[in-house]
């Protein structure tokens, strides 16, 4: 739809904003600590938003589906430490074994 | 670690792609916002919006990917003390400043590696993405459903993959559960999308409002570990 296409550009070049004021902003920003200890502090906190979100909601809604098992078997795989993208293709498989076999959502 | 975490998210590009087939965009709108937009939750949220409402969906969809990209913006804030980048380079520095380049260069343990951490991440990750956004797209509807591949589960392995070398003192480990905790109650009440970027600052507030109470000391133990 060609009314997309303002969502698309608009939306792009506002998400690239926040990027580039991080660069703009004068430097005692990034050298103050505390600032650097805050966005340090977001950044494990958004990642474990997005982690739960990703893993548990559906719609409003909180679930424990074969994301939430592919998410533990992934746990341990981490703590075993072993490699990123064997983790992560190994949850994959999990999550689509579970829906295919077991027919969990 | 740089080429496998580019890998990995460049396959959840598949899905992003196929959805954002799926929402009704074009394939040429879909590769502009992996260009352009290069923020995963910032492009989902967007589509996602777009895929219910419509056009009517259209600013709601850009203030959802906007907000989400707010975090972008703090990495970019702590990239530039550690890249020390010239004037020239910075855009190209910003637009690779995401979730996962500035985890990746966060774990290392020197500047060096940190610097290095951080374009090899962010330009992978850029590659990837595209690419496999493109293969997404143009696959669309023959991929189907992506959760069919646990690509969604793939996402959300990403995510902690890249938590998990932060989680080893108890004031992160404490920030991460409260920003769990708070996502999960807030998507009950809140549409999708916003959950994240409420719970996320709550957390770390709830955390440095904790460190001036008797817990103090606890909190700030293996704290520069």
């Amino acid at each position: 739809m060609p009314e997309f296409w303002l969502a698309v550009i608009i939306g792009s070049l506002a998400v690239y904003s926040w990027k580039l004021i991080g660069y703009i902003l004068p430097k005692k920003f990034s050298e103050n600590k505390k600032v650097a200890r805050f966005a340090g502090a977001l950044t494990i906190a958004l990642l474990a938003a997005l982690t739960a979100v990703q893993s548990f909601t559906s719609d409003k809604e909180i679930v424990l589906d074969s994301r939430a098992l592919a998410l533990g078997v992934a746990a341990i795989m981490f703590w075993r430490k072993l490699p990123f993208i064997l983790v992560v293709a190994s949850a994959a498989a999990v999550a689509a074994a579970a829906r295919y076999f077991l027919g969990w959502a | 670690m740089s080429l496998g975490v580019g890998l990995a998210t460049g396959l959840y590009g598949i899905s992003f792609g196929a959805l954002s087939s799926a929402a009704g965009l074009s394939l040429l709108q879909t590769q502009v916002l992996s260009l352009v937009m290069f923020s995963g939750g910032s492009q989902f949220a967007l589509v996602g919006v777009l895929a219910s409402g419509g056009v009517a969906g259209v600013i709601p969809a850009i203030i959802s990917a906007w907000i989400l990209g707010i975090r972008n913006g703090f990495y970019a804030l702590r990239m530039n003390g550690v890249l020390a980048v010239p004037v020239t380079l910075k855009a190209i520095a910003a637009q690779l400043t995401i979730d996962e380049s500035n985890a990746v260069s966060m774990a290392q343990e020197n500047q060096k590696d940190s610097r290095l951490g951080f374009w090899l991440t962010g330009g992978s990750v850029f590659v990837f993405w595209n690419l496999f956004t493109f293969l997404g797209a143009l696959l669309g509807s023959s991929v189907g459903d992506p959760s069919q591949w646990g690509l969604d589960a793939a996402a959300a392995a990403a995510f902690l993959g890249l938590l998990w070398p932060s989680l080893k003192n108890l004031r992160s480990n404490l920030i991460a559960l409260l920003a769990v905790i708070f996502t999960l109650a807030l998507a009950l009440v809140v549409p999708s999308g916003i959950p994240v970027i409420i719970a996320a600052p709550l957390a770390v507030l709830t955390v440095y409002a904790l460190a001036k109470t008797k817990l103090s000391k606890k909190l700030e133990a293996g704290e520069d570990a």
